[in-house]
């Protein structure tokens, strides 16, 4: 290639982020960490789940159990009437001094590492309140500020473009100069999704396990249909928020992670506009 | 900005995360056992039933189910027999000769006995046990109101908590230490829905099940409904009795309010 091909490009610095949303956003990464390594401790005092009201323990729509064959511990993951060995991970792993022990998650993926269903809820129900409060300042603010309807929010074009975005996202591609001052039409629906539905999904999930909350508030039992089903709903729902959070994470890394790391702690977030566009 | 300041923040940043991580994890379990950490994990217990009490009626029942939701399997947890030679003998006689103890902070200390209690106002419900552990039972409960055992031995006014002294050494240190014991506030002592439950299921209460009587606190879990009751105190401060935090599980950990 010749110097013929080289495009002048300018560079752009907009401020993407609010200090609002900044500090919510850390806050959160902190206590959802928290809340899913203590939620697993609280999982593992009854690794199974259920649906209804009460706890049918010959069907559990999931358990985690070591089992013995042949004088041999393994590991058994059950969902839905399949069993898999997951010996090492679920069911039965190291504990966190060493030798197998039949415990539902690993010792690293729960706080504490050792079995303490106390100290987990304690942990747990701490960082609820501060999940609870940090996430209504977001709101709040969010609706107020605009921010939802300006940023968030998807316009019709997008919503009809849906499916050219996919296809740019699945190639890797991502949205460059002016577009990518903007969050793009997939971010927005991801976005949507985990502030509207399952992070509230999560509390109120939550409360529904709650006796004290069922009987100030009846109707969570009939959203939910049960206290078990509830239970099933909250473990199924922080998996979506795991999920999201592991694509969130590689979408940070492959397009742009300092820029991206910047914006969410200064708030200043690079554009690359080629020449001619602004 | 230079290419030297961008490395040194980049490697800031690398440096913050990585001691971030690690103090979250390996220091989240250090933390835990600092008596300070505790008592900053522990306000919000004090939080929680602060809010659950501001927007729960102090009437406001436990949902009550049908006989069909009743569960086939209904787990025993816990203590599931007391090896006390005293209970076990009682229990030969199909306790017969038992007697419940009702005193402290009274004007009219009491001694019942299952027939004295069957013969006072009864209250059948059908509700759903959940365990700290996360699994519910729901079974069917017969039983007399708390309240008016209560108001026949006639509290005095300071008394601010009923005590439940049990027969079962959960603890199983082979002395009074280890048994199992119970407390619960005012509030729920005079709800409708705590009683003393002597039938589970139209059954006399099973032995697994704390047999001859058991407590039910329909709005708290399944570790503040103690059974094999033999004794119940009413007190002015829970501080001063065994460990101090009001019951047997709250000694190790627990929450004394267990409305979560």
């Amino acid at each position: 290639m010749g110097p013929a091909a080289f495009v002048m490009r300018k560079v752009e610095v907009v401020y993407r982020h609010s200090w609002l949303v900044r500090l919510t956003h850390w806050v959160n990464a902190l206590v959802l960490l928290v809340l899913l390594m203590s939620g697993l401790q609280i999982f593992n005092a009854h690794p199974a789940l259920y649906l209804g009201s009460k706890s049918d323990f010959d069907h559990p729509v999931l358990a985690m159990n070591a089992m013995q064959t042949d004088g041999e511990f393994k590991g058994v993951t059950t969902v839905l009437g399949h069993s898999f060995n997951t010996t090492g991970v679920l069911g039965l792993s190291s504990g966190s001094h060493g030798g197998y022990q039949a415990r539902g998650f690993p010792s690293w993926a729960t706080l504490p590492s050792y079995q303490d269903l106390s100290t987990g809820r304690r942990w747990h129900f701490f960082f609820a309140w501060l999940f609870l409060f940090n996430g209504l300042a977001y709101l709040i603010w969010t609706f107020a500020s605009g921010h939802l309807r300006r940023d968030l929010s998807p316009t019709g074009t997008e919503i009809k473009h849906i499916g050219a975005s996919i296809a740019e996202h699945a190639r890797l591609k991502f949205p460059e100069g002016e577009a990518a001052k903007r969050y793009n039409v997939l971010q927005k629906l991801a976005y949507l999704a985990v502030v509207l539905v399952l992070l509230p999904l999560m509390l109120a999930t939550g409360l529904t396990m709650s006796p004290g909350m069922d009987a100030a508030f009846p109707w969570l039992l009939e959203i939910f249909g049960g206290r078990q089903s509830a239970r099933t709903i909250h473990f199924l729902t922080a998996s979506g928020i795991v999920l999201f959070v592991s694509v969130h994470l590689v979408m940070v890394l492959i397009s742009g992670v300092w820029n991206n790391l910047r914006s969410m702690m200064t708030g200043r977030y690079v554009v690359t506009l080629p020449e001619g566009e602004s | 900005m230079s290419g030297g300041a961008k490395l040194d923040r980049r490697r800031l940043l690398q440096r913050g995360a990585a001691v971030a991580g690690a103090a979250l994890l390996g220091g989240c379990e250090e933390l835990s056992r600092r008596p300070f950490v505790k008592r900053i994990l522990d306000s919000a217990e004090v939080l929680t039933r602060t809010a659950q009490r501001a927007v729960l009626p102090r009437k406001a029942l436990a949902r009550e189910y049908s006989e069909a939701d009743i569960s086939k399997e209904f787990k025993a947890n816990g203590s599931t027999n007391s090896n006390d030679p005293a209970y076990l003998a009682l229990a030969a006689g199909g306790f017969a000769d038992w007697r419940l103890k009702v005193g402290g902070l009274v004007e009219q200390p009491l001694e019942l006995s299952l027939a004295d209690l069957k013969e006072m106002p009864s209250r059948t419900q059908i509700t759903r046990h959940d365990c700290v552990e996360g699994w519910s039972c729901i079974g069917k409960w017969t039983g007399v109101p708390l309240k008016h055992v209560l108001d026949r031995a006639q509290l005095k006014p300071p008394a601010r908590y009923i005590v439940f002294y049990c027969a079962d050494d959960l603890g199983e240190t082979g002395s009074e230490a280890g048994k199992y014991y119970e407390s619960i506030g005012f509030e729920d002592a005079c709800h409708p829905q705590t009683i003393l439950a002597y039938d589970m299921n139209g059954q006399p209460l099973p032995v697994p099940h704390g047999a001859p009587l058991r407590l039910r606190v329909e709005r708290q879990l399944g570790y503040k409904m103690a059974k094999y009751v033999m004794r119940i105190e009413a007190v002015e401060e829970i501080r001063t009795i065994r460990g101090g935090r009001g019951g047997f599980w709250e000694d190790l950990g627990y929450e004394w309010y267990a409305g979560i």
